[in-house]
């Protein structure tokens, strides 16, 4: 039974998202094939009515780097969350975050460390000179599901040209805001807050890597990062840090909030590799949310073209 | 035989998370992610089964009330969600390829300590009616049946090495697997201790 299933998807050009007539058929095939009784009543959850509100960002440029898959429903992108300051579960965060961030305060976000023009940048005035495109990218999560997502944002390489970093600036270290206040899952201690991620310049400078102000057309919402973030689509999406309020230019690798909770877990890198496991769970398949069987993950998650390069005589097992 | 009234609400009370998962599934109320709610879910009810199974001999212990005719119902239905739970892997998540099955037994800790954990329910399953009970005889039922403290033990393992960061809800149940669990080492090491008096007075 497998071997027709895995042939089907071998056939699958990559990210590419299953026709929909070829995607039905799937879904006969495998009522047919598992005695489950659950699996036929699987179907309805995963036909899920897509309500997409209008998009509110106009003349969005369109961009190369977009895959041609179908986005994920944008009620599973928006209730579906790992974002640990609003708790631990999936659901908690779209609950928690419905007045995130504090519309009556303003959201500074500080450019500092090595380079040669630092500064404190109110929201608005930070998004201000850079041109808006919408970058549809695939998203896969160490914990084993992935996402089709249809960012709004900016090359993160505009606002590194702009901050001038010098030569002692070998990576970027991003951090989230901290305040228990509004964050309220920094109120445990599950990790080491403030969260904090970082970039090897290279990387932070590549064309894929994105500031992210929006999805769907429309603004960040709380559960997603708002007001600012930061989109690495070869990565995990942990390495994709949310609500940024500190930009720093370092000469030192980072150590991220994940390295600190599980060093031997997680790694500075944290690209997506199926060769490459987690400790504790295989990496080689993913669920991609609203599809019952799992797909293939590819190395760099799909944009090795992109990226390949940046790693040449890497191990990459050694540096995870 | 009759079936007790109180056994038959047992036994539709025991249904209900079941009927939940069905219903969330329909009205797509489980979430973006179906199949892992569906897996975790079926995996916590067997586990909730599991502490109610293993509060049915301190309940009589400390309250004395006897609640030990439920017990084989709510033992079977630890091994109905765990069977779901298992289903859900094998088919959803593994897609019933059994060589990846078995290089995920063998690869990963807690799916090898799932697959001990569930192997030991099904002897104790197929040993739950009264023939087999006769057939084994009462003394070997029971100390077959004590697997379940394996049981308990290895699912709350199983549970607490697959969450990945906060470990607050498999700790819980593993305080009350402790808290279930203590009386009765408790009073196994006591009497040893008498049992040990004995032998020395009868000198």
């Amino acid at each position: 039974m497998h071997v027709i299933a895995k042939k089907r998807l071998g056939k699958m050009p990559a990210g590419e998202i299953t026709d929909h007539k070829l995607y039905l058929n799937r879904r006969q095939f495998i009522n047919a094939a598992t005695a489950i009784t659950t699996a036929s009543l699987l179907q309805s959850s995963l036909v899920r009515a897509a309500e997409t509100p209008e998009p509110t960002f106009t003349n969005l440029v369109t961009s190369n780097y977009s895959t041609q898959a179908s986005p994920t429903p944008f009620d599973a992108v928006t209730t579906y969350n790992n974002f640990y300051e609003f708790g631990t579960d999936k659901a908690s965060p779209a609950i928690l975050a419905t007045e995130f961030p504090d519309k009556t305060k303003p959201w500074h976000v500080t450019i500092d460390g090595e380079c040669d023009k630092p500064g404190q940048y109110d929201y608005d005035d930070l998004i201000r000179p850079f041109t808006l495109e919408e970058r549809i990218y695939r998203f896969r999560c160490v914990e084993g599901w992935s996402m089709v997502i249809p960012w709004v944002g900016f090359p993160l390489a505009d606002l590194i040209k702009r901050a001038q970093p010098n030569s002692k600036a070998k990576f970027v270290q991003f951090t989230t805001l901290y305040d228990p206040e509004q964050l309220p899952g920094q109120r445990r201690a599950v990790l080491d807050w403030p969260y904090i991620e970082g970039l090897r310049m290279d990387e932070a400078m590549n064309p894929l890597t994105i500031l992210s102000v929006g999805l769907y057309g429309r603004e960040l919402l709380g559960q997603n990062g708002a007001p600012i973030r930061l989109v690495v689509p070869w990565k995990y999406g942990f390495k994709s840090i949310k609500s940024i309020v500190n930009i720093r230019f370092v000469e030192t690798l980072p150590r991220s909030a994940w390295m600190k909770a599980g060093p031997r877990e997680y790694g500075f890198y944290s690209n997506v590799n199926p060769t490459v496991d987690h400790p504790r769970w295989s990496q080689s398949r993913e669920r991609r949310i609203g599809e019952l069987l799992k797909r293939k993950t590819e190395l760099f998650n799909g944009y090795g073209e992109h990226v390949a390069h940046l790693y040449t005589g890497m191990d990459l097992k050694k540096y995870f | 035989m009759p079936v007790p009234k109180q056994k038959l609400i047992l036994f539709i009370i025991s249904l209900l998370p079941l009927a939940w998962m069905i219903i969330g599934l329909l009205t797509n109320q489980l979430g973006a992610n179906p199949i892992e709610t569906l897996t975790r879910d079926s995996g916590l009810w067997a586990l909730r089964f599991l502490c109610l199974t293993l509060a049915i001999t301190p309940i009589r212990w400390f309250f004395d009330i006897n609640l030990v005719p439920f017990r084989r119902m709510l033992g079977l239905y630890v091994f109905f969600y765990a069977t779901l739970h298992m289903l859900l892997y094998l088919g959803l998540d593994q897609f019933f390829d059994l060589s990846e099955i078995i290089k995920d037994i063998i690869k990963r800790p807690f799916i090898t300590i799932g697959f001990f954990t569930y192997s030991a329910l099904i002897p104790l399953a197929i040993t739950s009616n009264n023939k087999m009970v006769k057939r084994l005889g009462g003394r070997r039922w029971k100390k077959l049946h004590r697997l379940t403290y394996f049981i308990a033990i290895a699912s709350t393992v199983h549970f607490y090495m697959l969450v990945k960061q906060d470990k607050a809800e498999p700790l819980l149940y593993a305080v009350m697997v402790s808290a279930l669990l203590f009386p009765r080492l408790y009073r196994f090491f006591q009497r040893k201790i008498s049992q040990n008096k004995v032998i020395t007075v009868s000198k």
